[in-house]
C-alpha cells in the first residue's frame, strides 16, 4: 500500500490518537468522525460514541456522510431526543470529549463558526453553532482539527461561536462553565495545546513541518513550547482502516 | 374520527401564506415532499423554523416561500454550507434568527410545554447573546448565580413525518427521534405524513413507540417515500449522493430553478417524483430488514 499520505490523513490520525480508551465522545461531521472511528478500530474499542442527533453508543458499519445517518440507529444502545441529548448528557457532564471545527480559531482557542465580518452584513455567512456552543461550554475537554492556514488561525475571532479560553484561562473558569475548553488543536503541520494562561502554543510539529511553517501559518506571534516533539508518522495499519474500512470513497482524502 | 386526507388537501387547508411552519427532522424523516407541495401551490411569507434547516428549506427559500428563516445549524450536514440560503443570507434577501442547537430546542421544548421559557446554562460565548435579543439572562432565584432564557417556539404548524399512524393521527416513529414531539406539542395545527397507515390495533400493541397522540393532530396524510432525499429508518436510505449533488446544484441560481422546474412544478405529487426517481435509485436505496426483538407488554 502506499505510505505517502495527505494531510487530512495526518490530522484524522494524529486526532484519533488523542482519545482514550471508555471515553464517551460526542462525534462531529467530517473529519472527526473518521478520527473517532479509527480509534475505536485500533486503540480505543471501548470509546464509546455518541452523536448529538440523539444517537448512544453508535456502532456505525459504514461511514456516516452526516451525523444523522441510519447507519448510526441499527445497532445502536439507545436512540433519545435532541433535548435528551443536551440536557441529560451534555449539560449534566456526562460527554468526556467534543470535537470541535469552524472558519477561524484564534491565539485563546475561541471557535468562530458563525460569519466572517459584520454579523448583521455578512461578508461569508458560515453555517452557524449548531451544537458547538454548548460543546465547548459542557464537554469535559474538547479537541479542534483544522488545516494550518493564517486565515483560520487570526490573533481574535470575528464572532465568538463557541468559547475557549476567552481571553485567558481564568476568564473562561470565571464564566462558571464545566469543560477544561479546547485541550488540543490537530493541523496539518502540527499540534497546538493551551499553556498556563490558555494562549495556543505549539507543542508538536509532523515530521517535515518546521517551526517556520507554523508560524508562517498563525496570524499572531506563535510561542513554541520547549518540550516541543514531533509525532510519530501514520502507521501503515491506521492508513488501511482509513482507506479500505472507513472511506473507501476517499471522500476525506 | 379517521383525519386521512391527501397532501395538497391538508398543505392548502393547514397551511397560510406567512405562517410560522417547522418541518421537523434532525437529518431523518425530513419531510421534503411537504415542502414541495407548499412551493406547489406558492405558499408566501413563510417563517421556516427548524434547528437543521436542511436542503428542503434551501429549495423553499429558492421557489420564493420564505420571509424569514429560524435556525441553529444552516448547512448541508458533512457536505457543506446550504448555499442558497447563504446567498440570500449575505445579500440581505431573507430575515434571520439564529440560535444553538441547544436554544432552538430549549424553545421548543417549552413552547410544546406551555411555559414562558426553560432555564439554560450559560456558555462563555455571549456573541448570539449580543446580536439575538430574545436571549435574556436571569438570577436563578435559589442559588443566585446567572442562567439564560429564551421564549417559547409556537409554530402555526408543525409538520412530522413518521413510519406509521393510523387514520385518527397516532403517529409512531424509531430512529432519530430529533425534536419531532416537541415540534408537534408546540404547534397550534400539526400534520402527520406517515409511510404507512395501519389499523389503531398495531399502534395499541406497541405504545411505547407512539410520539404523538391523536387528539393533537389535525390531518394524517398517506405519503410513502415522503422524506427522500432523506430517510426513513428501516423503509429506505438517506439518498447521499443526492446531498452531495445538491452542493453542486445549488451553485447556481439557475441550476436551482432547475431542479424545481422538474423535480418539483413537473410532477403531480410524490408519487409521481418517486417514480420519476427511477428504479436504478429505488434499489440503491433499499434497506434490508432488521428487526427488534419483541417485546412482552402482557395481557392484564
Amino acid at each position: 500500500m502506499d505510505t505517502a499520505y495527505t494531510s487530512s490523513e495526518l490530522m484524522i490520525i494524529n486526532a484519533a490518537r488523542l482519545l482514550r480508551d471508555g471515553d464517551v465522545v460526542f462525534v462531529g461531521v467530517g473529519i472527526p468522525n473518521l478520527a473517532c472511528n479509527l480509534a475505536r478500530r485500533t486503540h480505543a474499542p471501548n470509546l464509546y460514541m455518541i452523536y448529538e442527533a440523539g444517537v448512544i453508543g453508535a456502532r456505525p458499519n459504514r461511514l456516516p456522510l452526516s451525523i444523522g445517518d441510519p447507519t448510526l440507529v441499527s445497532g445502536a444502545a439507545a436512540v433519545c431526543s435532541m433535548y435528551d441529548i443536551f440536557t441529560l448528557y451534555l449539560q449534566r457532564g456526562n460527554v468526556d470529549v467534543g470535537f470541535l471545527g469552524g472558519a477561524q480559531i484564534d491565539r485563546f482557542g475561541n471557535i468562530n463558526a458563525t460569519v466572517i465580518g459584520d454579523y448583521a452584513h455578512p461578508k461569508v455567512r458560515l453555517p452557524g453553532s449548531g451544537g458547538s456552543m454548548e460543546i465547548a461550554a459542557w464537554a469535559n475537554r474538547c479537541y479542534i482539527m483544522t488545516p494550518h492556514q493564517k486565515r483560520r488561525f487570526p490573533e481574535r475571532v470575528d464572532f465568538h461561536t463557541s468559547a475557549g479560553f476567552l481571553s485567558g484561562k481564568g476568564e473562561r473558569q470565571a464564566s462558571g462553565v464545566r469543560g477544561k475548553g479546547p485541550q488540543a488543536v490537530v493541523t496539518n503541520l502540527g499540534i497546538l495545546e493551551p499553556d498556563e494562561n490558555g494562549e495556543l502554543i505549539l507543542t508538536a510539529l509532523h515530521a517535515g513541518a518546521t517551526v517556520e511553517m507554523a508560524r508562517e501559518n498563525t496570524g499572531w506571534a506563535l510561542k513554541v513550547a520547549p518540550s516541543l516533539r514531533i509525532t510519530e508518522p501514520p502507521t501503515a495499519e491506521e492508513l488501511r482502516i482509513l482507506r479500505e474500512e472507513l472511506d473507501p470513497q476517499g471522500i476525506y482524502r | 374520527m379517521s383525519k386521512l386526507c391527501t397532501l395538497s388537501d391538508a398543505v392548502s387547508r393547514l397551511i397560510h401564506n406567512g405562517d410560522t411552519v417547522y418541518l421537523a427532522g434532525f437529518t431523518h424523516l425530513i419531510p421534503f415532499a411537504v415542502g414541495h407541495e407548499i412551493i406547489r401551490q406558492g405558499k408566501k411569507n413563510l417563517t421556516l423554523a427548524r434547528a437543521t434547516p436542511d436542503l428542503i428549506y434551501d429549495q423553499m427559500a429558492a421557489a420564493g416561500c420564505a420571509r424569514k428563516i429560524i435556525f441553529s445549524y444552516m448547512g448541508n450536514p458533512g457536505v457543506g454550507s446550504l448555499k442558497v440560503l447563504r446567498r440570500m443570507l449575505e445579500a440581505g434577501q431573507l430575515e434571520w434568527e439564529e440560535y444553538s442547537h441547544f436554544g432552538m430546542i430549549t424553545r421548543l421544548q417549552a413552547g410544546a410545554a406551555g411555559l414562558p421559557f426553560l432555564p439554560m446554562n450559560l456558555t462563555a460565548a455571549p456573541d448570539l447573546e449580543r446580536v439575538n435579543p430574545n436571549y435574556k439572562r436571569l438570577t436563578d432565584p435559589y442559588t443566585g448565580r446567572e442562567v439564560m432564557a429564551l421564549p417559547p417556539l409556537n409554530p402555526d404548524v408543525a409538520v412530522v413525518h413518521v413510519q406509521r399512524a393510523d387514520e385518527h393521527g397516532n403517529a409512531q416513529i424509531w430512529g432519530i427521534l430529533g425534536e419531532q414531539k416537541e415540534a408537534a406539542f408546540a404547534a397550534e395545527r400539526v400534520i402527520v405524513t406517515a409511510e404507512e397507515i395501519v389499523p389503531e390495533e398495531v399502534i395499541r400493541s406497541d405504545p411505547n413507540r407512539t410520539i404523538i397522540p391523536e387528539f393533537i393532530v389535525d390531518a394524517v396524510c398517506h405519503v410513502p417515500y415522503c422524506a427522500h432525499p432523506s430517510y426513513t429508518q428501516g423503509y429506505y436510505d438517506r439518498d447521499n449522493a443526492f446531498y452531495l449533488e445538491w452542493d453542486r446544484i445549488s451553485e447556481s441560481d439557475e441550476a436551482v430553478q432547475d431542479y424545481l422546474k422538474e423535480w418539483v412544478y413537473g410532477v403531480r405529487d410524490r408519487a409521481e417524483y418517486w417514480e420519476k426517481l427511477g428504479e436504478e435509485t429505488h434499489r440503491r436505496l433499499a434497506v434490508s430488514p432488521r428487526y427488534a426483538a419483541p417485546v412482552n407488554y402482557g395481557e392484564y
